[in-house]
């Protein structure tokens, strides 16, 4: 038991609330809509106004028809990754370098393409995914091997290689894959002009790209595998109890490398997808940092595909929110990425009432 | 006028009464036993006594006067001191530096030693004061335990489980130190479920169950299956052993070894032993000489460096734990929750650790949880589990339920070789009958079964042939009929019998 304030105990549940597992990230919008609220209003902006901008423009405001695009070409590369990251996290592999991943898919997919160039076979797409996930699935190997072999922490290495990934891609689009007719700029050709290279929307307005598709997949997917698959049971297991799953004849090593791996190539296609649509092109500011926000996704979705799919879509519209209510209300950006960390930070903090009971006391 | 005595005392926590009233007493020098199963509040009765736990209602006299100590310090001024059934010890400290650690006003150094010398000679507690706790042996840490109590000069001893890990021969000595104090005045609350223990060594004995106190005995007039009963609080039946000739040689083990996995385990070296079918191998010593490595090597946990495992002269060594159960090899470990199965999982999911490949719960790996479902049904229906449901989570179960569902989870799958490590630890009185009386009934259909347990009571009960874990080596297995308690005590201490 733990005494608040006077009067306020909380008072441990015998067994974890279901119920509250739903309700508690409806309780973190709702205090998020309050205390934003509030931290509008002290900008001197109508509250209700703000809150509108941010929460409802992007999916029913005058100009939904473009925003709703935007939110699925934001939330996809989140969702692609976060499911991936959710299975090692399940197990107790803890891949923080989904980022270095994502660029290394990137890099590996988009090389293996404009290696082609100008080529219009249809089989340049296909080669180009099967590059970015390998890019992306090699570079999280390299954790997964040292921790292996020399049991290295894999939080360390694969959040450290992220900082390689940059350099890698900066030493690329300066070197061997700049434009050879792009003035000098540190920037790849454009897919846009590479038709057998370009992620193209597929329904013109709507934002749906290949990777939107693909993530539309990869959730149903991940669904059965994480519910239904043997495989999906012995992750659980391990992030349960490594001592059971041993028993059960799980190979820790195995699933070091499978959950590392697994997750390194979703990443990697994930970058592919973004360089070869959204992006365009290779640039040193390609990198937007999905592999991190895909982290917070992971968790907000408790590590569940389908959850994992509804905290990448909200997300994604505060996201196209706070970019509306910049422009709309000139708020500074800083505003709005304190408004986006309130809701993080409800999120985690009502989490308690999944275990523990609010008792008043008179 | 007696030296302790409980009225009503009563200590309630969230959805539990872990004491209802409970009163006795104990006079001057009297060993007196607490006796019930696990949960039925032997521990928060001590504590409360012990000024850990402060009880909700009811009161306490200590030689006539009140006593109520908040905290242990107070209780050990009042004269009560206390052995934990698990030891508080710096490894890397020698005996005196321990002692003094837990001293309010240690005397200088030189000095604790001669009164620790002095000490442990008056009571044959042999001990030297310099040496490190961590090359001593289980029984001599119980010594500078017991010792520690004793310079406080107690009234009252607590002692908790004492003669879990001692051979048979440390009990003895054991005992004469107990009786030797209560004669010098000292009385001795002895908490144990080992119930001959009791009947040589204690006067009194209070039983609890459920929280309230449901008997109070002389337990010399008493058999060990009237205490059981009282303590269970229903009539028991013991296990039959059978008396059919055995099969052939359906498992064999040759020249095992494995080396320890961390600092704290033990190598094993050159084991070997056979198993005909329908028999009962069972391998006793003090915990900590190997059990948990020739678990892990025999189940397939961890490689082995050397050696054969053989069953139906099918080679099994490298194989994996669920390759060897699709051969009919399966293990229950000892430690219930974490490796045979997840707390927090349902019994449904718990069945899917191994029961998946050998029961067929599931095609290409998908899972079939009504198939998942009616498997553990079928568990906890033979087993007599005790629970809600398969959907309940494995920590809901009491010990004695959850470990019938983990053995039962392995004997519904119709094993060749069972292994099982402790089969019986920390379970109640009736589940255990329940459960010896499983795997004699899985022998006599012709199954090989090796049972690691420290309880050697239990090992004469149901093995046919008995061996001995000391330091990583196994004896020669005995006919359990033919071996006696002082030679599987010399072999568990480590000497030649």
């Amino acid at each position: 038991m733990i005494t608040l304030v006077p009067r306020i105990t909380l008072v441990p549940r015998a067994d974890p609330s279901k119920r509250m597992v739903y309700i508690t990230p409806l309780i973190a919008v709702a205090l998020t809509i309050l205390f934003g609220g509030l931290l509008f209003a002290s900008f001197g902006e109508n509250p209700v106004e703000a809150i509108r901008i941010i929460f409802w423009d992007p999916i029913f405001g005058p100009h939904g028809f473009y925003y709703r695009g935007q939110i699925l070409v934001k939330a996809a590369p989140l969702i692609i990754i976060a499911l991936g990251l959710s299975f090692g996290f399940q197990a107790g592999i803890w891949n923080i370098g989904a980022e270095g991943q994502f660029i290394m898919g990137a890099i590996t997919g988009a090389a293996a393409g404009l290696a082609f160039y100008p080529s219009t076979s249809p089989l340049i797409y296909p080669l180009m995914f099967v590059a970015g996930a390998a890019g992306g699935c090699l570079w999280a190997m390299i954790p997964a091997l040292l921790k292996i072999k020399f049991n290295t922490n894999e939080i360390l290495v694969s959040l450290m290689l992220v900082y390689v990934a940059f350099n890698f891609l900066a030493g690329m689009v300066t070197g061997p894959l700049r434009d050879p007719d792009g003035l000098n700029f540190p920037e790849s050709r454009s897919f846009r002009k590479f038709e057998a290279g370009y992620n193209a929307e597929i329904w013109s307005g709507t934002g749906v790209h290949w990777g939107v598709i693909f993530m539309g997949l990869l959730v149903v997917v991940a669904y059965i595998f994480y519910s239904r698959h043997i495989t999906g049971f012995h992750i659980r297991l391990m992030g349960q109890s490594p001592r059971a799953a041993r028993f059960a004849g799980v190979s820790p090593n195995w699933m070091i490398a499978l959950c590392l791996g697994l997750s390194g190539a979703l990443a990697g296609l994930a970058g592919l997808f973004e360089v070869t649509g959204p992006a365009g092109k290779l640039s040193t500011t390609f990198p937007l940092g999905y592999g991190f926000t895909a982290i917070i996704v992971a968790f907000l979705g408790r590590l569940h595909p389908i959850g994992i799919l509804f905290a990448g879509l909200i997300l994604a519209v505060t996201f196209v929110g706070g970019d509306i209510i910049q422009s709309a209300l000139s708020l500074p950006k800083a505003s709005i990425q304190v408004f986006q960390g309130m809701l993080l930070f409800f999120l985690l903090a009502v989490d308690f009432l999944i275990n523990y009971r609010v008792e008043w006391r008179r | 006028m007696p030296l302790l005595e409980l009225d009503a005392l009563t200590k309630a926590y969230p959805g539990v009464v872990a004491n209802d009233a409970v009163s006795f007493a104990i006079e001057k020098g009297e060993i007196h036993a607490l006796l019930g199963e696990n949960g039925a509040g032997k521990s928060t009765l001590v504590k409360m006594i012990y000024g850990l736990v402060k009880p909700d209602t009811g009161t306490m006299h200590f030689e006539g006067a009140p006593f109520a100590p908040s905290e242990p310090s107070m209780a050990r001024r009042a004269g009560v001191a206390m052995v934990f059934q698990h030891f508080s010890l710096f490894e890397a400290l020698t005996v005196a530096e321990n002692i003094a650690l837990g001293m309010e006003a240690p005397p200088p150094p030189s000095e604790l030693s001669s009164q620790i010398k002095e000490i442990s000679e008056r009571y044959g507690l042999t001990l030297d004061p310099d040496r490190l706790i961590g090359d001593l042996s289980v029984g001599e840490r119980q010594r500078v335990e017991i010792v520690r109590c004793l310079l406080q000069d107690p009234k009252l001893l607590i002692m908790d489980e004492p003669t879990s890990v001692l051979t048979p021969q440390e009990v003895d000595i054991l005992f004469k130190t107990l009786r030797q104090l209560s004669e010098e005045g000292t009385a001795i609350l002895y908490i144990s479920h080992k119930l001959e223990e009791i009947r040589t060594l204690c006067q009194n004995a209070t039983i609890l169950r459920h929280g309230t106190v449901v008997a109070t005995c002389d337990p010399k007039k008493e058999t060990a299956k009237s205490l059981a009963e009282m303590m269970v609080g229903k009539k028991l039946k013991s296990p039959k052993k059978s008396k059919t000739s055995h099969g052939n040689i359906l498992c064999r083990v040759e020249t095992l070894a494995l080396a320890r996995a961390d600092a704290f385990g033990t190598d094993l070296k050159d084991i070997t032993f056979s198993i005909h079918a329908g028999e009962v191998l069972g391998i006793a010593g003090v915990a900590g000489n190997g059990q948990d490595e020739l678990m892990l090597a025999l189940s397939g946990e961890r490689r082995i460096d050397a050696g054969r495992i053989t069953l139906n002269s099918l080679d099994l060594s490298h194989l994996s734990p669920s390759q060897r159960r699709m051969k009919g090899l399966h293990a229950a470990p000892e430690e219930r929750l974490g490796h045979a199965a997840v707390p927090d999982m349902s019994l449904t999911d718990n069945t899917l650790i191994t029961g998946f490949e050998r029961q067929s719960l599931g095609k290409r790996g998908l899972i079939d949880f009504s198939k998942a479902k009616k498997f553990a049904e079928r568990v906890i229906e033979t087993f007599d589990v005790r629970t809600l449901g398969p959907n309940n989570a494995a920590k809901s179960l009491s010990g004695g339920n959850l470990q019938k569902f983990v053995i039962g989870r392995e004997i519904c799958q119709k094993p060749k070789l069972l292994i099982v490590n402790q089969p019986t630890w920390g379970v109640d009185a009736a589940a255990a009958a329940d459960i010896r009386q499983a795997i004699l009934e899985l022998a006599r259909e012709g199954a090989a079964i090796l049972v690691l347990s420290q309880d050697l009571d239990e090992l004469f009960e149901i093995c046919d042939k008995v061996a001995v874990l000391h330091e990583g080596h196994l004896s020669d297995a005995r006919d359990a009929g033919k071996i006696t308690m002082e030679e599987i005590g010399l072999l568990m201490g480590g000497m030649a019998a």
